[in-house]
């Protein structure tokens, strides 16, 4: 397997043009005859659908969900970053791409991120046209917020709710295709392999969740955009249903995945109440606009917060980093937060969270101001905690969020199966070792809105002429008997446990050895239980009901099975990268004030694993980094 | 907390239904109700019985994926909140617990509490966009939108498609969803142009599947995002104008 970057020479700033200009076209009446697979309907999915569409291709989407409009990435709370300088306050789009490469701990592609900060600005326009109703100020202008890892206000955002306000434009761009006869959507059915000739992405096999049905999809091109997986860890702030298996396949098939250690673990959610706890749920980062992260400077003090006093607070971020305060990084703001907890200073009934405190706020700009910012949050963090954040400070608690690593692209966002496309968080590209907040939005967008449609016609260009491969040509037929193998061998285990079980424990191991911190002796720990936890799996799961039908026990030992083997890669390559970058942190490798020591001599790398056909041996392959602009320095947000 | 739960069991879209009832006798008040639904299958499991099938995705709010009638109400008791959202501490030591699927003839059961809401899709599909092609538009900040129109719009477009103002409606009818978009669409500048056609087209679409509207205002109560009625009015009051108004003379005003 060779790793080709294929990033254009040049300044930076003229790369992605230059690149745009040598790229192959092709001319709008040929774009007809071809067909593209899209999978996945978040916002690099339907944005990519959506405007392939409209240049002409025939593409068909797939969603597992009922609807497009479900995708998580509806989930989404603060905003999306966007180096428009609206507010006068020095930002560019070189000040963006630098914070974004210095957030991202040096690990990231230097070009791509240049790339994801100039068309961020396009991103916006785009957005409003279609009719995102971003806050605005009285006089009709856009409204921003800031962000941490930043010291500028680039962060649009519609209430809590920018996710769901731009994917619900993209549902709609791509709902406008879907009318025209363009884009024929197939809703609940997930993917569960891709099929490859000759090297080639050439379709993939679904199953169609009402009814069981095996199907095989052919076509000139598939594009992935399923999203990140958290859910290894059970407990996250992601949906129920997001899962590894479409890109975990795709590896099986010969698609490298990349830096699969490099997790976010989002320092504002709401912590766990019970054993029960199914999902963590996430208070949005703009939080720390306004609000003032403490704990009590006595361990074990049980006092309400309110009867401690401000001598006896300690504002621990504002404490360390004067010059970010509260809207440090999330990895460093989550490290920090596992570090008081640890020091037994955790506060509500469980000692297992810290203060997030508005009073300060409310004081300053009064009751409503604070209240029509975060109005949705407040209320939904009383719906669940049953505390109203007005009267007593919040608690929180970091939880797994988001996935830096996925599979490895080029330049084009192209695997290293010629033919498949990852885009959005099912790729590894623009954020490094850590995202900023409101990047992940950005990312998808700018990949499915402004990067594929020109790098999909570069490598459709030289297909022109040929159809798909058939259905019935062997590799189809080989890759349905594989699917269908798997379903029958999980409905004849008739085990004692159900997936869910197996869930929570794999969860539990990975959040405890592969999670907020890692060491040497606990990955290789983890490194024998998570292959024994997999041979119980496989042995003693219980799945009830038939092949046919809806059978969503079904569907989650499938997700459960690929989420177990990811597990073992994401350990392997957090024992191998004997360093500390973003959120990525080895114990064995920290300063003596508890900062990340990171190695650039040794580590400046992508780490791209190939499936070998053996989980316990993947091969690596590294892709240097060059960093010609943003030169490597300890990251100090003091 | 005790719990007695009488559950919709059906196999298939063409199969009978009936209910099924459960004891659940450990259950805390500080799970969420889809997590009191996780500890019953579990033990389902356990018993051999083939789970509940029922719709969920996001727990927090803000997907419209699950979709349960609670003892007669859409997503329960708790005014302005999802089922997902809905926490064990709004029911008593006791209780009996009706689930049910969503009823209406537009959404179709699939097993047990999950139905096909495809219809919605359907009325989005005919109009709930803005026609604006990638790469088109210009910069964001030549549209001004006086932020009492973006506040409007975002009132409606905080509709999560979920379905229960539907279940809600003895009706069966999809005002407040339709409704919903086209408040948030023809509120903004932006959807000017095309605000008569697109009204036009999605209340024709939304005909076709469900029910009329008589104003019976369960839809808002139901609402897990308390969107008002007030929007149906806008809707009709386009509707009336795109089919009083010759657009090819006044230009789509």
């Amino acid at each position: 397997m060779q790793l080709n970057s294929g990033v254009p020479a040049g300044a930076i700033e003229n790369r992605w043009d230059d690149h745009r200009f040598d790229m192959k076209l092709v001319n709008p009446s040929n774009k007809r005859k071809f067909k593209v697979i899209v999978v996945g309907t978040g916002l690099a999915g339907a944005s990519a659908a959506a405007t392939l569409a409209e240049l002409g291709y025939k593409v068909d989407a797939f969603t597992f969900h009922d609807s497009p409009r479900r995708a998580h990435s509806i989930a989404a709370q603060g905003g999306i970053n966007a180096a428009k300088n609206y507010q006068n306050d020095g930002d560019s789009i070189y000040r963006l791409f630098y914070d974004t490469v210095k957030g991202g701990d040096f690990r990231s592609r230097e070009s791509n991120v240049y790339r994801l900060a100039q068309v961020s600005v396009d991103i916006i326009d785009q957005c409003t046209a279609q009719g995102v109703p971003f806050a605005r100020d009285y006089g009709g202008l856009l409204a921003n917020r800031s962000f941490g890892g930043a010291q500028v206000s680039r962060t649009f955002y519609a209430r809590g709710q920018t996710g769901q306000q731009l994917l619900l434009g993209a549902y709609q761009a791509l709902a406008a295709q879907i009318s025209t006869g363009k884009v024929t959507l197939h809703n609940r059915v997930e993917m569960l392999d891709l099929v490859v000739k000759d090297g080639r992405a050439v379709g993939i096999i679904t199953r169609d969740l009402l009814t069981g049905e095996i199907e095989s999809h052919a076509a000139h091109a598939v594009v992935l955009a399923t999203g990140g997986y958290s859910n290894v860890y059970y407990l996250s702030t992601n949906a129920m249903a997001c899962n590894v298996t479409a890109a975990w396949r795709a590896h099986r098939k010969g698609a490298a995945f990349a830096n699969p250690c490099f997790t976010q673990i989002h320092p504002t959610c709401i912590p766990a109440s019970d054993e029960f706890q199914s999902k963590l749920t996430l208070m949005s980062e703009s939080l720390r606009n306004d609000g003032r992260i403490w704990v009590p400077k006595k361990a074990g003090d049980d006092r309400k917060a309110a009867d401690i006093p401000e001598d006896e607070r300690d504002y621990y971020l504002e404490r360390r980093y004067p010059a970010f305060g509260n809207l440090v990084p999330r990895d460093v703001a989550s490290r920090a937060a596992k570090l008081e907890v640890d020091a037994g200073k955790g506060v509500g009934p469980l000692h297992n969270g810290v203060y997030l405190d508005f009073a300060h706020a409310i004081a300053r700009d009064g009751r409503d101001a604070v209240v029509e910012r975060y109005s949705n949050l407040f209320e939904m963090y009383e719906r669940i905690t049953g505390e109203d954040p007005e009267k007593m400070p919040m608690r929180i608690y970091p939880a797994p969020h988001y996935t830096m690593g996925g599979l490895w692209v080029d330049y084009n966002l192209q695997t290293t199966i010629p033919g498949l496309f990852a885009l959005g968080e099912a790729n590894f590209s623009d954020h490094g070792a850590n995202r900023l907040g409101a990047s992940a939005l950005m990312q998808g967008l700018a990949d499915g809105y402004f990067v594929i449609p020109y790098t999909l016609g570069n490598y459709l260009a030289g297909y022109l002429g040929t159809d798909p491969v058939s259905t019935d040509d062997p590799v189809f037929t080989e890759a349905r008997s594989h699917v269908d193998a798997q379903t029958e061998r999980f409905l004849s285990i008739r085990g004692s446990r159900s997936v869910d079980w197996f869930h929570r424990e794999l969860g539990k191991i990975m959040l405890d050895k592969c999670g907020m911190s890692r060491s040497a002796e606990g990955l290789n720990q983890a490194l024998a239980e998570i292959p024994a936890l997999r041979e119980e799996f496989w042995s003693d799961v219980r799945v009830l009901g038939g092949s046919q039908g809806f059978n969503q026990a079904l569907e989650r030992a499938g997700r459960v099975a690929d989420f177990f083997e990811l597990a073992e890669l994401m350990c392997i390559d957090a024992l191998n990268r004997n360093e500390s970058c973003g959120g990525h942190f080895r114990e064995e490798y920290a300063m003596e004030d508890g900062e990340a020591k990171r190695d650039d001599e040794h580590y400046q790398y992508v780490a791209a694993w190939e499936y070998t056909g053996d989980t316990a041996q993947p091969q690596l392959h590294k892709e240097p980094l060059d960093f010609d602009y943003v030169h490597p320095a300890t990251r100090s947000y003091k | 907390m005790k719990l007695t739960l009488k559950v919709w069991r059906q196999a298939g879209p063409q199969d009978k239904g009936q209910f099924e009832t459960h004891q659940l006798d450990d259950i805390s008040d500080e799970m969420s109700f889809l997590e009191m639904l996780d500890v019953l299958n579990e033990r389902l499991n356990q018993q051999g019985v083939e789970e509940i099938a029922f719709d969920h995705d996001c727990r927090e709010g803000i997907c419209g994926t699950c979709s349960l009638m609670i003892n007669g109400q859409p997503h329960g008791p708790q005014r302005g909140t999802a089922t997902c959202q809905l926490h064990m501490r709004k029911f008593n030591d006791g209780d009996t617990i009706v689930i049910e699927p969503w009823r209406a003839k537009a959404f179709p059961i699939i097993r047990d509490l999950v139905v096909n809401r495809s219809a919605f899709d359907r009325i989005i599909e005919a109009g709930g966009y803005i026609t604006a092609p990638t790469g088109s538009p210009q910069d964001a900040n030549e549209i001004l939108v006086p932020k009492e129109a973006a506040d409007a719009a975002m009132d409606a477009a905080a509709c999560i498609g979920c379905g229960a103002c539907v279940a809600a409606c003895p009706n069966g009818a999809a005002q407040l969803f339709t409704s919903a978009k086209l408040g948030h669409l023809n509120l903004l500048p932006q959807g000017q142009p095309e605000r008569l056609k697109r009204t036009e087209a999605m209340v024709d679409v939304m005909e076709q599947y469900f029910g009329s509207c008589t104003n019976y205002g369960e839809c808002e109560s139901a609402c897990p995002k308390s969107i008002s009625i007030d929007f149906i009015a806008q809707m009709n009051r386009d509707f009336a104008s795109s089919k009083l108004r010759n657009r090819r003379l006044q230009g789509q005003r």
